[in-house]
């Protein structure tokens, strides 16, 4: 995935403690999305995947940062939106994206469901945390 | 810390507005505070509105999941009702048909449902 961070100005970002403000992030994503022009469609399924990546950022990472900016690029436009954790990282990316499997008492569809709601998507994990980058594109 | 949603109960029924953006918290209470109403009040139906909700997520959906499950099992049936279109098509999309969950369009419908599956709701 390109690397929209630096371009995607200026971004908003909310700590991710506790799971209110898993609830304050997806609606900071919300109010991005309609502003960016999102259809209602597209901002429920960015949303749903804030809220997913969100609750495993503060489950599994010990909680971190969501940043979050409208993105223009080659004449689209869209959200972006970033979930950093310093948590102990995922020891296996691949099978943490496969449908189903899960570490603790999820239905095992976060990671995959969010790779599937977003338009582009991107994960680093390492022992030094972890980080999830999408885009949702309108249209 | 965290708010309750009310569970409201109308004749037999059980009736759940859910008017909020759902914490974690909230919707681990309205699990355990619906099981208990049910076996409380021996009601023999559940309608949970969600047409304030803009998203279901995979937690919530699996409350919802769970809950029909768990009010099976405790002789209520439940009816998930008003959901909105763009939330029916995440949720498909995420993985979650929430096959053994019974919906309705909206309130007036699911209570009609509940009629027909013979809980009458007066």
């Amino acid at each position: 995935m390109k690397d929209y961070g630096a371009s995607a100005t200026p971004a908003e970002t909310v700590q991710v403690a506790t799971s209110g403000d898993v609830v304050t992030a997806r609606q900071m994503v919300r109010t991005l999305a309609q502003r960016g022009g999102l259809g209602l469609v597209h901002q429920t399924k960015l949303v749903t995947a804030a809220s997913e990546l969100g609750r495993n950022m503060l489950v599994y990472g010990g909680g971190g940062v969501v940043r979050a900016a409208a993105l223009s690029d080659a004449g689209r436009s869209g959200i972006y939106v970033e979930f950093r954790d310093e948590g102990p990282g995922i020891p296996d990316v691949e099978l943490a994206l496969t449908d189903g499997w899960t570490s603790g008492n999820g239905m095992g569809l976060g990671l995959s469901g969010a790779r599937r709601l977003v338009d582009e998507f991107d994960i680093a994990s390492g022992p030094e945390g972890t980080t999830v980058r999408i885009v949702k594109w309108a249209r | 810390m965290s708010d309750r949603v009310p569970v409201l109960k109308i004749g037999r029924v059980l009736l759940v507005s859910i008017q909020q953006d759902l914490e974690d918290q909230m919707v681990m209470d309205l699990q355990d505070d619906l099981s208990r109403r049910i076996v409380d009040t021996g009601a023999k139906g559940v309608v949970i509105d969600i047409s304030a909700l803009e998203i279901v997520d995979s937690f919530v959906g699996r409350m919802l999941a769970d809950n029909a499950s768990v009010s099976r099992l405790l002789g209520a049936e439940t009816i998930v009702v008003g959901m909105r279109p763009a939330v029916a098509m995440t949720l498909v999309e995420l993985g979650l048909s929430l096959k053994g969950v019974r919906t309705a369009l909206n309130l007036e419908r699911g209570l009609k449902l509940l009629r027909r599956l013979g809980t009458d709701p007066a």
